[in-house]
């Protein structure tokens, strides 16, 4: 939406972020949180909620449920569970347990990059609900004939995160849920992962008119599953209902669907009584009523937060002020918490841009594995580089090779990287080195450069007659004879310095 | 009327069986066998079984003969007979809540207790018939048929755990666990002339006993008399990680406290649970309560005036939580389904099959309960007498050690007999202030009342206070003799 | 019988709603029914509801414990087998059930 159709309107956005713990074990029963496995095959009596089976709450969850409170400077208080009535065939018990009353975490707040501070309601613990997949043409629940229902995921622990309305714009609401993510990874607490819905956010959407104080009827936007979608989710939304607005009429409170083809939300249907839950005390389940120790030992214990992380990494590494190249860099590295990697690196007098690059670039789209290999053997890679041993081609391919290494050692554990928090060592000598990757000396590049000055004579004279366009095509040529060994940087200056000399 | 007139009767108990097991006077074979014909004998005329483990519970039986052949000790209840109830899961073996919703779900998982008393040696000899979903006082609101009072055929065993009452009462097992979440044990014990008893909330672990209301259900013994009750209590009790609302403090000496006399102990004779009774009840008890004060007891009256509000606090707690605990009934995962064009159809019509009328009265009652705009009135309410029941409890027990009342108001009724659902709700009304506050209670059988039909006597006490309550209970079931 | 009706504090149409809320599909006759006995007993639990407890406060749990907690540790799941067993219908290794007409 372009910023004049928001004239004379401002836009109220509040967020509900379900945030799946990483733990071991679901919330309620001993069965791996896993996800991707095949279906049905994560159940017990507890979590398929069979007769005569009962709760028992997983200590590690309350944990994370609390170290998030921490970091968002929550209230940490006395706790109680809830029943929350419902017939839906993925609720394995026809109820959710859920914080109602009594949330573990409230009264909390979140700074934005800009420095504006949103307000948190509350952070409660509750249990996922199954996945139920729908048989028919559309794949759709519209139109489907029959669905399916998987409890693998059922009783998997959430922690959900309530801010107050407190932002103003689709870009607020994305940097809000980017630096809640990366808190909730800095915790421990979440992989992160939106695309795999470890991150699931949900958008209560108002408008009013520009001045006014008092909150226009919200809409709750369901199904938003990335930042790019919650952005257009919250843009197309408002648009509707300031069209709604300026042609007189009147919105209505209601649960609104995003529809990721189209980009548009639409009303969900739902019952008129689906609303009347019927909370009451969960009986099978006590308080938790953690002391001061626990509390203490809870934030005493947190790890750095991305802010401070951020400062640190952005300084040693000269970044930019935010919005830069560098600084966005810095901002990915530390959501991923990758930072470790090129903290490392920097210790070792390795050039901080090509620690930063390799790592925001290349690292991250890896970052299971990233995260288990050793600061020092990517300490290692970025300083072949920095040093001219490799280049920045080639130095990327090693990089890749070096995270395969570490998915295969994370493979022979067993697949699973929650449990495992160690470091691999990789040796990214070896490896340049079984690929032949050496550094071409200059005699070896001047002759190759010969050889192809030779066989184009024309873009030569384009190149000495000052057209820098073909440039770029010698250093292809160049990395095409020399296959990737040869550095694109010192192709151009041997390419300048004989254009100086005949000049 | 001699078709139903008393032609079985209770067999030995259950330390007395496990000795002759021991010492091999008797094979847990042979007396395996005894059970069951007796229960060929007088089954049909009973009911008292939904399913009876003839060639499972054969097989255990040899099982424990070899290991005693080979000189290992099975336990403490080394080939005892033992029914369940129906609500109580069983791997492998149906588990139906006699209702037709569960009528033929097999459970992948044993309950807590069950584990504990193959742990002990006892073999399982089948599972007994009840209210449908442990709702009921008379047995009649089984799916599959009624259970007979073995004292009287004509008359209802009591409920819910009616089925378990009259197995043991029969002679069919030397003991049998039922539930309790209003006198679901005490009442059918007393109807059927059996000890009952419902220990403290928190002492038996729920794991795997199928939920009606799970802040008030307890699993409990039913025997032939108080030491074997104190026996059972030792073996399925204690704590179970399993369950949140287990208690971890140790649950041994009952058998003890049984020989340890009354003298000097303060009984409580409470007026307002006594005065509902029937003449013959009250005649059966005020004879209890002299005995008891001739060998040494010091016997009084007490007022607790808020245990009026208990049978609707009861009424309201109960079934809301029922409501939310058989939610999970929806054709979806297991049990009946009953086909509709779409996914509330099917589980509307599922719900309405399945549930029989009493199941569907509560959930009724439970669910608006709950609903929005009723939940303070009615159970916030509710949960709110359940505190001041429980500190008007608090108070008596500064004066006594231990409470007494007759456990129901009247000696067994006849089939049909209560068709008003609140005239069958006020069978509890002795029993579910016990329930509501959480402590021990047992009924044990002392003399006749009406139609030669046995009276109980219910002796409660403070939670975790069963020591005291076995210690009375024993001599009361001395003073019966 | 209508006397009784009368005095209960149920109607016929909220003993609709609550069979809808409840996913339980009954007959006239059983809506007859439920609204006369449930009057009758709602009558006789009011005596709770007009109790003074302002001051007292619920009791959701026979014994007050807290921090009941287990160790994050595997314990064993169920086999596919059990699942199938019992389900009504299991297809895919996943539990069918029609059509759905409404989100959650
Ligand atoms: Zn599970």
């Amino acid at each position: 939406m372009s910023s004049d159709s928001l004239e004379g309107w401002d836009l109220v956005i509040g967020l509900e972020v379900h945030c799946e713990l990483d733990t071991n074990t679901k919330l309620f029963c001993g069965c791996p949180n896993s996800f991707g496995d095949s279906p049905n095959t994560n159940v017990c009596p507890v979590c398929l909620g069979l007769p005569g089976s009962l709760p028992v709450l997983n200590s590690r969850a309350v944990d994370l449920a609390m170290r998030i409170g921490a970091a968002l400077h929550c209230d940490i208080r006395p706790s109680r569970f809830h029943r929350k009535n419902y017939f839906y065939p993925d609720m394995p018990k026809a109820f959710q347990i859920s914080q109602y009353d009594a949330p573990i975490n409230c009264d909390g707040w979140l700074e934005l990059t800009t420095g504006k501070r949103v307000g948190i309601e509350r952070a409660h613990i509750e249990e996922d609900t199954g996945k139920t997949t729908h048989l028919g043409e559309s794949g759709r629940i519209q139109g489907a004939s029959s669905s399916l229902v998987d409890y693998n995921r059922a009783g998997v622990p959430l922690v959900e995160t309530v801010s107050a309305p407190d932002m103003n714009s689709a870009q607020e609401a994305k940097d809000y849920v980017s630096e809640l993510r990366a808190i909730l990874v800095a915790c421990g607490a979440s992989d992160g992962k939106m695309e795999e819905g470890s991150l699931r956010v949900d958008a209560n959407v108002s408008v009013r008119r520009s001045g006014s104080k008092e909150l226009g009827t919200r809409c709750e936007i369901k199904n938003v599953n990335s930042l790019k979608s919650l952005g257009k989710a919250i843009e197309f939304e408002a648009a509707r209902q300031i069209a709604v607005l300026q042609q007189g009429g009147t919105i209505r409170q209601e649960t609104r669907h995003f529809n990721e083809d189209t980009g548009e939300t639409s009303s969900m249907r739902s019952k008129e009584d689906s609303h009347d839950y019927r909370y009451f005390p969960e009986p099978d389940l006590v308080v938790i009523s953690p002391d001061e120790a626990w509390i203490g030992g809870i934030r005493s214990g947190l790890p750095p937060m991305p802010a401070e992380r951020r400062a640190l990494l952005g300084s040693k590494c000269g970044a930019g002020s935010p919005g830069t190249p560098s600084s966005n860099q810095v901002s990915t590295v530390v959501a991923h918490g990758l930072d470790a990697l090129v903290l490392g690196a920097l210790d070792d007098g390795a050039d901080p841009r090509i620690a930063l690059s390799r790592c925001a670039n290349e690292a991250v789209a890896r970052v299971d594995a990233a995260l288990h290999l050793a600061p020092t053997s990517f300490s290692r890679l970025v300083t072949m580089e920095s040093v001219g041993d490799i280049t920045a081609t080639q130095s990327k391919l090693v990089l890749g090779e070096m995270l395969d290494e570490v998915d295969q050692k994370l493979e022979e554990l067993g697949g699973s990287t929650g449990g495992f928090g160690g470091y691999f060592e990789v040796d990214p000598e070896a490896i340049a080195n079984s690929k032949g990757f050496e550094k071409l000396d200059n005699t070896t590049l001047a002759r190759t450069l010969d050889d192809i000055v030779e066989s184009n004579p024309g873009e030569w004279e384009r190149f000495l007659a000052g057209d820098e366009k073909v440039a770029q095509f010698f250093v292809g040529q160049m990395m095409k004879s020399t296959r990737g060994q040869a550095d694109g940087k010192a192709v151009i200056s041997l390419m300048n310095a004989r254009r100086d000399k005949k000049g | 009327m001699t078709s139903t007139q008393r032609t079985s009767f209770p067999r030995q108990g259950v330390r007395e069986t496990a000795i002759a097991v021991k010492t091999r006077f008797q094979s847990a074979s042979d007396v395996l066998s005894d059970c069951l014909e007796e229960i060929a004998r007088c089954e049909d005329k009973i009911h008292a079984f939904n399913l009876v483990l003839d060639n499972q519970a054969r097989q255990r039986a040899s099982e424990i003969d070899d290991l005693i052949a080979r000189g290992i000790d099975p336990g403490p209840l080394a080939g005892v007979p033992v029914a369940l109830k129906d609500n109580i899961c069983t791997r492998e073996i149906a588990t139906t809540c006699s209702s037709k919703m569960l009528e033929r779900w097999i459970p992948p998982y044993n309950a807590t207790v069950v584990a504990k008393l193959q742990d002990a040696g006892a073999v399982i000899v089948g599972k007994t018939n009840m209210d449908e979903f442990a709702m009921g006082s008379s047995t009649e609101n089984s799916a599959f048929g009624p259970t007979r009072n073995p004292c009287n055929l004509d008359y209802v065993p009591g409920g819910s755990s009616g089925g378990s009452a009259a197995s043991v009462a029969a002679g069919f097992v030397c003991c049998a666990l039922g539930s309790d979440t209003g006198g679901s044990i005490r009442q059918p014990a007393s109807l059927c002339g059996v000890v009952g008893v419902k220990p403290t909330y928190g002492r038996v672990s729920r794991y795997g006993l199928i939920a009606f209301a799970s802040s008030l259900d307890q699993i409990g013994p039913l025997c032939v008399n108080v030491g074997d009750a104190a026996l059972i209590c030792e073996v399925i009790g204690g704590y179970d990680p399993r369950d949140s609302t287990s208690i971890d403090e140790p649950f041994s000496g009952l058998l003890d406290s049984c020989d340890k006399g009354v003298d000097g102990i303060r009984v409580g004779v409470v007026t307002e649970l006594l005065a509902p009774a029937s003449p013959d009840v009250q005649a059966a008890f005020t004879k209890c309560t002299d005995k008891l004060a001739a060998i040494g007891a010091k016997v009084d009256e007490i007022s607790i005036p808020e245990l009026s509000y208990g049978l609707a606090a009861y009424y309201l707690i109960a079934p809301a939580e029922a409501s939310s605990n058989l939610a999970r009934y929806d054709g979806v995962r297991y049990g009946l389904r009953v086909a509709g064009q779409d996914v509330e159809s099917m589980m509307r019509a599922t719900r309405s099959a399945g549930f029989g009328p009493e199941v569907k009265r509560r959930i009724m009652l439970g669910t608006y309960a709950l609903s929005s705009g009723y939940y303070d009135a009615y159970y916030g309410q509710a949960q709110r007498v359940r505190t001041l029941i429980t500190k008007a409890f608090g108070r008596a027990y500064e004066s006594f050690d231990v409470l007494l009342s007759p456990t129901s108001p009247t000696v067994a009724f006849g089939f049909g007999a209560k068709q008003d659902p609140l005239d069958m709700y006020n069978s509890d009304i002795a029993t579910i202030a016990s329930n509501l506050a959480g402590h021990p209670a047992m009924s044990v059988p002392f003399g006749l009342g009406a139609n030669n039909l046995p009276v109980g006597v219910q002796v409660m006490a403070p939670t975790l206070g069963e020591a005291v309550m076995f210690q009375v209970g024993a001599q009361i079931e001395g003073l019966a003799q | 019988m209508t006397d009784q009706a009368s005095r209960g504090k149920i109607s016929r149409e909220e003993v609709v709603h609550i069979a809808s809320l409840a996913r339980l599909g009954l007959d006239d006759g059983e809506l007859d029914a439920f609204t006369r006995e449930l009057g009758a007993i709602l009558d006789h639990a009011s005596t709770v509801a007009e109790i003074d407890l302002r001051d007292v406060s619920p009791m959701s749990h026979p014994i007050a414990l807290s921090n009941v907690l287990r160790d994050d540790v595997l314990d064993e799941c169920l086999e596919l087998e059990d699942l199938q067993s019992n389900a009504p219908d299991f297809f895919e290794g996943k539990f069918r059930v029609p059509k759905i007409l409404d989100e959650p």
